[in-house]
């Protein structure tokens, strides 16, 4: 018998899928140095317009590749204003992420409560049967195995490869790829779009897997694409050690609904908001070591403390590639 | 010399008003597009929403009702914008603004207390709400390093919640808590309104004297040029012997309170009661007012005043066309969105005509 803790954890899986996804998506766009602000909204837009194509042509498939091409668009409007308009990319991304999720609300409001197509789970043949393993990997949704491909994908190709060189470059200092014959712009355009037909995909995966339907502003979507971009940034704009990051918001989540009866004293709208002081707690974290404050409090430790405090801080604090959010001229 | 003599490449108003017009056209476009996707008949539902919002005087007061709490917001932005900062925060302030004054009025409700007095300290409460909660974005920015967007944005939701758990919690009905909201207040703590109407004149006093109040600021203060010369490079400012850290928690104390303010008004003269969405999203649609006035005072009275016309005016479309109200924010970040662009797309035109000025010189 498979213990119930397994299948807890096999539903953490699952809804982290959709976070790692985007987390993703997020991370290839900053990488390049486009900070896609709109997330929250392109997600919301994406799940719903997601389940709309997917109700009426009954295909899943075509309600996917409707979130993703939307996505991809709002991701290039973004690219376009910042990188070709050179307005600021964080206020053309804050009025995306707004009007996506009116745009979302209003489109979205014929298809709330319809009954539509959700994708199942997919066991895989011989491994399903594999003891824990079995029930945690490989009964789950196709979403999870995407996700869990996509991360490993994604580490290969930003670190094992050459156009993964090529864009840690383009992030890191563009004069220099400029000047080595890169198309600094180009190659942003092309990360940022492909980021958000992947933060798209996430979307759609919302209201075609992982919740089964469109509610409007019941969903329980609003909120999750600020979460990403936290989570991009607690990864250090580091594939795996985002995915690390989607996975133990996901667990602690999770959690927090296992504890919710033992804990009779907090009500249940402090747990579900859990999350978002969550978020503020991880960003405090990974930045905390870079404060002025904290490196002069630092100073005043014994010498063993320090080293040991210095070391834990150092393994937390990111920093992000140096040309995020900033225009390259091409002269 | 020969510079001197040259003259300079000046964009001509009509070519600065087309592309305006270019802006709002397009994102005319946009929304009837949209209109056209949900099965709508576009020109009836414009139709609706100036009729919705100017049909009759006591809409075109309730605009004015919506203008006040948008323009408190819109004036507090003003002053964190001018320091660089996005405080997309604001919104939980609103809220924090109007929790402070629902516990404040809450508690002296029974007392014998004047209530003018009562609303007075209302009030104040709001503001100290308010400006208590944007704190916490700036400390977390400052000693946290926390970016102030995901800062306010935790806090957002945290405040949200604070509301749903008063509401069903501490402060819920006798019998059961509802998502309509706390006990209303009884009439004599409501800030009284012109008669037959929802606007209370002390509202808009209040809304007025911010927005004159951040204009002097700006304008007038030395206070103002050091907001503004840490906006635009704070490394400088701060080498200059500016207290950055200090002015970026002024300019959030000020627009928190501001922003309480408004929640507070939202509780003493509109609802009377503290209910879920109190903040009615004004603190988001305020950034988009800021960005639209171009970050200046004097547009965003305007601005703002289109703002809340549209959202009055698509309140009765549920109703009506059967359409979801969020078409006012759809509207609403269109126009932002295209006026955006076509900022970009003016200035890479106004700097190829200059180039090839130069040239021909």
């Amino acid at each position: 018998m498979t213990p119930e803790w397994i299948f807890g954890l096999a539903g953490v899986l699952a809804a982290a899928a959709p976070l790692l996804i985007a987390v993703i998506g997020e991370t290839f766009s900053e990488r390049a140095g486009v900070v896609n602000l709109s997330v929250n909204g392109a997600m919301l837009l994406a799940a719903m317009a997601g389940f709309a194509v997917a109700v009426r042509t009954g295909s899943l498939e075509l309600g996917f590749l409707a979130g993703a091409v939307l996505g991809a668009l709002m991701a290039l409007v973004v690219a376009f204003a910042s990188l070709t308009l050179r307005q600021s990319q964080v206020a053309v991304g804050l009025v995306l992420a707004l009007l996506g999720r009116d745009l979302a609300y209003f489109l979205g409001n014929p298809f709330m409560g319809v009954p539509g197509p959700r994708v199942g789970a997919l066991p895989i043949p011989v491994l399903k049967d594999l003891p824990v393993l079995g029930p945690l990997l490989f009964q789950q949704s196709p979403v999870v195995y995407i996700s869990l491909i996509t991360v490993a994908l994604a580490w290969v190709w930003i670190f094992r490869t050459r156009p993964g060189l090529v864009l840690r470059g383009v992030g890191e200092r563009p004069p220099a790829a400029f000047v080595r014959g890169v198309p600094v712009t180009r190659v942003r355009y092309g990360y940022a779009i492909l980021g958000g037909a992947l933060v798209g995909f996430a979307g759609a995966a919302y209201t075609l897997d992982l919740k089964g339907g469109w509610q409007g502003p019941i969903s329980g979507i609003d909120g999750i694409g600020w979460i990403v971009l936290a989570i991009t940034i607690f990864g250090g704009w580091h594939p795996v050690r985002g995915a690390f990051g989607a996975l133990l918001f996901a667990l602690l989540q999770w959690l927090s609904l296992v504890l919710q009866p033992s804990l009779p004293g907090i009500p249940s709208q402090v747990l579900n908001v859990a999350p978002f002081p969550l978020m503020i707690f991880a960003l405090l974290l990974t930045n905390l070591g870079n404060t002025e404050w904290v490196q002069t409090a630092l100073s005043r430790l014994p010498e063993s403390s320090r080293r040991l405090a210095l070391r834990v801080l150092r393994s937390l604090q990111v920093s992000p590639p140096a040309a995020l959010g900033t225009v390259f001229e091409e002269e | 010399m020969k510079e001197v003599l040259l003259p300079r490449a000046r964009p001509s108003r009509w070519v600065e008003f087309g592309f305006q017009g270019l802006s709002i056209l397009m994102a005319l476009l946009f929304t009837t597009l949209v209109l056209l996707m949900a099965g709508a008949p576009p020109l009836e539902a414009y139709r609706q929403v100036l009729e919705g919002a100017f049909g009759s005087l006591k809409r075109a007061t309730d605009i004015l009702v919506a203008w006040v709490p948008l323009m408190l917001v819109t004036s507090g932005l003003l002053l964190t914008f001018t320091a660089g900062l996005w405080n997309i925060g604001v919104e939980g302030q609103i809220v924090l603004g109007a929790i402070a004054a629902t516990g404040l009025m809450r508690a002296l409700q029974e007392t014998s207390l004047p209530p003018p007095l009562i609303l007075a300290l209302a009030m104040t409460a709001g503001m100290v709400g308010g400006a208590a909660w944007a704190s916490l974005a700036g400390l977390l920015k400052i000693y946290g390093g926390v970016h102030e967007i995901f800062g306010g944005l935790g806090l957002n939701f945290v405040a949200t919640t604070m509301i749903l758990w008063l509401i069903f919690g501490p402060w819920k009905r006798p019998g059961i808590g509802s998502m309509s909201g706390t006990e209303p207040f009884p009439e004599r703590l409501w800030l009284p309104t012109f008669p037959g109407l929802r606007l209370s004149p002390w509202a808009l006093l209040l809304a007025l004297l911010s927005v004159a109040l951040v204009y002097v600021l700006l304008r007038n203060t030395y206070f103002g040029l050091r907001l503004k010369a840490i906006g635009k490079n704070i490394r400088a400012a701060h080498r200059l012997g500016v207290p950055t850290a200090r002015y970026l928690l002024l300019a959030l104390l000020g627009c928190g309170a501001m922003a309480g303010l408004a929640g507070a008004i939202q509780v003493a003269a509109v609802y009377h009661r503290l209910i879920p969405p109190i903040s009615s999203g004004y603190g988001y649609l305020g950034l988009l007012v800021a960005m639209l006035a171009n970050y200046r005072v004097s547009w965003s009275v305007p601005v703002a005043f289109f703002f809340a016309a549209l959202n009055i005016g698509s309140i009765q479309l549920p109703i009506t066309l059967k359409l979801d109200s969020t078409l006012s924010g759809v509207m609403q970040g269109a126009l932002v969105l295209f006026v955006l662009l076509m900022q970009g797309a003016r200035a890479r035109w106004r700097s190829k005509s200059v180039a090839e000025q130069g040239d021909d010189a």
